[in-house]
Parts: structure tokens; sequence; C-alpha cells
């Protein structure tokens, strides 16, 4: 069995849009925050590992070291769509766990624009599929998703709706979300609908971030100091397997459930034992389908599960504390790396006003349409 | 449009297909050993890595609103709302498409509920200035 392996720092920027910046200027930021968090410098990196959807033809993890330091280190870019930055995070894991470097950095970043992501599925007769062939858009999918709960679990639309009203309150405890904003449930129930259920505060943010971390053998972590460290406990990645409708309607839900029943089993514990949760709330309806995904409640209590408050900060197990990707933001490639940076910011009691009290164990989860789902599991040392 | 009297025009999707009549239906791909239909073609079979040859099956033309969603804001050009639906054909695989004929309300869209699939000319036409036949979802009538 190979040793442990930790992440040293870790940092994101504030999520924003930033139009005039360059997508290698973003990430650069990232990684030289990543780095001053963990007192090391470029030169001590044997590998980087970037995350990245919209410029990942343009060799953006090579250009961030044209920006930082050319060490001429190996350089991988990954691509997994919304779980882009948690895979490039998990191939950092896997080279040090694999004993192959002591000291890697994973970077995720992305510059997104405003507006509906997908596409109108034009042929070569230039027909817009849209519309015809119902919608292949983001909002329309995971409201389909979340439909599906409903008709076999009665959740309502103000379930839904009570995510968003919670994660938007968790950002205004979060100076790095993009969005610091109170919306009571009249508010996100009475906003343009999108897709129903889905109206326009229970959609993602897309805005444009980056995120980074230094991750370490226990050998270089023991060296160079435990005391901020955080162990990765887990590290899950799957893609969608067989099921009924995957190729009608995209299974979000098995691969979530099967990537966390391998993170558990490999970080041998149980839903039961995290204390605090950043999932992929990329739209309102996702997040009540992940609470049932993930463990944090019986099949079917998921809405009932949102009602009782157990997954507001101070509840029972709070989730996406953050703000979540409905208003810290969601820069797809960067997502997976800034739940890491939120969670292990917990467990080394340095979240500030949004701190959950006591947290030892953390969960991460990313969904990437197509499909790619990444769950890690990080621990207080 | 009669489903009789298609000269095959140009279609939306490959699966959709013109019988020796001229009527409309669509094609699903089934495999030869575990039975399970598709509506695109593969290598092997999704669900048990079968390499025989696929059936091709004519899919029935009835089924259940398995999940939808009322889309209220597209793309510059869309027409909005409409429903997009997921639909488990009777006996066959599922379905994406929009259903019609249908207030896009959830008090009108409700999951469970029958429908049906017709086909139906577009208001697009091809460079021969032949119209475009594309396939519906509609609520079972009775």
């Amino acid at each position: 069995m190979s040793e442990d392996v930790y992440v040293l720092g870790v940092d994101m920027i504030k999520f924003g849009r930033f139009p005039h910046r360059t997508i290698d200027g973003l990430g650069a930021e990232a990684a030289l925050l990543a780095l001053d968090d963990a007192g090391l410098g470029i030169k001590d990196m044997q590998a980087l590992y970037l995350g990245n959807v919209g410029h990942v033809t343009q060799f953006v993890g090579q250009k961030i070291l044209q920006q930082i330091g050319q060490t001429g280190i190996p350089v991988v870019n990954c691509t997994n769509a919304c779980a882009s930055g948690a895979t490039a995070f998990r191939e950092a894991y896997l080279a040090v766990k694999s004993g192959e470097y002591d000291l890697v950095l994973a970077v995720g970043a992305e510059q997104m624009g405003k507006g509906l992501l997908g596409n109108a599925g034009g042929g070569d007769d230039g027909i817009p599929r849209e519309g015809l062939l119902g919608s292949r858009l983001m909002p329309a999918l995971f409201a389909e998703v979340g439909m599906e709960h409903s008709r076999k679990y009665g959740t309502k639309p103000e379930h839904f709706a009570k995510v968003s009203v919670k994660n938007h309150h968790h950002s205004t405890l979060n100076p790095k979300a993009m969005y610091q904003i109170e919306t009571p449930l009249e508010d996100v129930m009475g906003a343009e609908m999108i897709a129903y259920p889905n109206t326009k505060l229970m959609c993602s943010v897309n805005v444009d971030g980056s995120a980074a971390a230094v991750i370490a053998s226990a050998k270089k972590a023991r060296e160079l100091g435990m005391g901020r460290a955080v162990r990765v406990r887990a590290s899950a990645l799957t893609s969608d397997r067989f099921t009924q409708r995957d190729l009608t309607l995209p299974d979000f839900n098995t691969c979530t459930r099967d990537a966390a029943r391998i993170a558990y089993e490999k970080a041998g514990i149980g839903p039961q034992d995290i204390n605090l949760v950043e999932l992929h709330d990329c739209f309102a309806t996702a997040e009540i389908v992940h609470y049932e995904n993930l463990g944090l409640c019986g099949e079917g209590e998921a809405g009932a599960f949102i009602d009782s408050g157990a997954t507001w900060l101070g509840g029972k197990v709070p989730v996406n504390v953050s703000g979540g990707l409905l208003s810290k933001g969601h820069p797809l490639g960067a997502t997976g790396i800034a739940n890491i940076y939120e969670v292990a910011t917990h467990l080394r009691g340095e979240a500030g006003a949004r701190q959950v009290e006591g947290a030892r164990l953390g969960l991460t989860h990313v969904l990437g349409l197509g499909q790619a789902c990444a769950v890690h599991v990080l621990e207080k040392v | 449009m009669s489903d009789t009297a298609l000269a095959n025009p140009p279609t939306i999707v490959p699966f959709l297909k013109f019988g020796a009549d001229g009527a409309p239906y669509l094609e699903g791909q089934q495999c030869a050993d575990c039975g399970e239909i598709y509506t695109t073609e593969r290598m092997a079979c999704s669900k048990c890595f079968s390499r025989k040859p696929f059936k091709a099956v004519r899919l029935p033309t009835t089924g259940e609103l398995y999940t939808f969603s009322i889309v209220h804001r597209s793309y510059p050009g869309i027409k909005v709302p409409f429903v997009s639906a997921t639909v488990d054909l009777d006996g066959a695989c599922s379905l994406k498409g929009t259903l019609i004929d249908v207030e896009p309300d959830p008090e009108h869209v409700k999951t469970g509920m029958k429908v049906e699939v017709v086909f139906r000319e577009l208001e697009h036409k091809n460079k021969e200035g032949r119209t475009y036949v594309s396939y519906f979802f509609v609520p079972k009538k009775g």
C-alpha cells in the first residue's frame, strides 16, 4: 500500500468576469497563490496538471509556466467538462500516489463569458435541433433530472428553490464568491423561468475563475511540515456505465453513486462521517438529487432533508457553504479545485464567518456532462 | 400531411425512415443478444458488449412521458416556451423529443402521461426546395 498524499497549499482567485485577461494569466495567478500558500516556488514542482474546457487545445498549462517560470516539467492538460479541474487534481494525486513525484501542482482555470451553455445542434442542413428534438441546454437537462425526482417522490419546486436560498445565503459569508446577495424564497421562485422548474436564480453563474493546489507525498509533507496539510483520503472518478435512459437523458445519478461508493470504500468511511460537502449544484435541481446520490440522506428523502435545514451552515451536514456554483460561480475547469480549496479551508479552520465548526472530513463532488464524475474525500491532519 | 403520400422527404434524424407505402416511422437498432434498442449506430452493444450485427426494428408509436422540462429561455431564434420531453416508448427504448399540441405549463404536462409519436413537416426546406420532416410527441387521445 502506497503512502498518503497531502494538499500542502491551495487557493483560488475571487470569481468574477475578466474578459480582458488571458486564460493563462488567470491560471498563473491561482498557481502563485497556491505556491505561496504552501511556502514553495515553481522550481519545487515536478509536474503540472491543468484543468480547462474552453481553451483546452491551447496548451494552457504550458502558457501558465511561461508566465510564472519555465522549468521544463511535464505538463498534462486535462478536459472532462465540468469535472476538468477535479480530473487534473486527481491526475496530480495519482502521480504522487504512484511514487513518481513528491511535489506537483494542479491548476484549474476557465474564461466563460455569459449565456447559456450547450449548443443549438444545427447539422449540415443548418436546422437547429434545439426546440425540435427537445432541449440539450443544461438548464433543461438538469430540470428533467429534477422532474424525475418529483415523479418518484413528489418533490416540489419549493424544495428545489430552497437550495438556491441556502447557497445564496452561504455566499454572503464568502468574499471569494461572485455574488454576496440574499435571495429569499419568493425571489427565487419569482425569478425569470429558464427551464421549469429552474428559474434564473436556480441556475449556476457563468464566471471566470481559477484555483490551484500543491500536492505532496507523505515524505515531502513531513519534511516541509504538516502544520496546515490536508490529507487526501480518497479520489474517485467514474464515467457513465450503461443504464436504461442514459443515452436519452444523461444519467447524472448513477455515475455519482458509483463515485461516492468508491470514495467511501477507499476512505473506509460512510456518508455519516462527513462534516461538510461541496457538491455540484450547477442547478438547484441537481443539489437535491445529489443529497441521495452521495448518501447524505435516504432514498426519496431529499425534499424533507432540505426542509429540515440539515444542509445549511450549522446543520447536520452543511452543503455548499462556499455559496456553491449557484452563487460562488461555476468557471468549469476551475470548479473542481475551488471545491478542494473550500473543503481544505474548513479542515484547516481558516474559513472565517462560514467555518464549519469541528470539521474533520469533507467531500467534494463534481459532474461533467458526458459523463465524468469525481469525488474526493479530504481529512484534517 | 398525409402519412401515406410522402415521397421520402429529407428528415431531421437519420433514424426517421419511410416504408414502401411512403409512411414515416422511426427505426431502432436492436442488439441480437440482449435485445436492447438504440436509435444510433454503434460498433457493439453498450449494455452487453455483443458485436453481433444489430437488427433494424420499427419503434412503437406509443409511450409514456418519463420526465420533462418546459423551456422558457433558449437560443435566439428558437421559439419558446416548448416542452422538452423524455419518453419511454412502449416495450422499446426511451426517446428525446418535443411534446406539442399541449399547453406548455405544469398543469397540462404531467410525468406518466401517455403520448404518441407523430410526424410533421417543418418550415425548413432543403436546397431542392423539399420540406423537412421530423417526429414529435403529442398527448395520446382517448
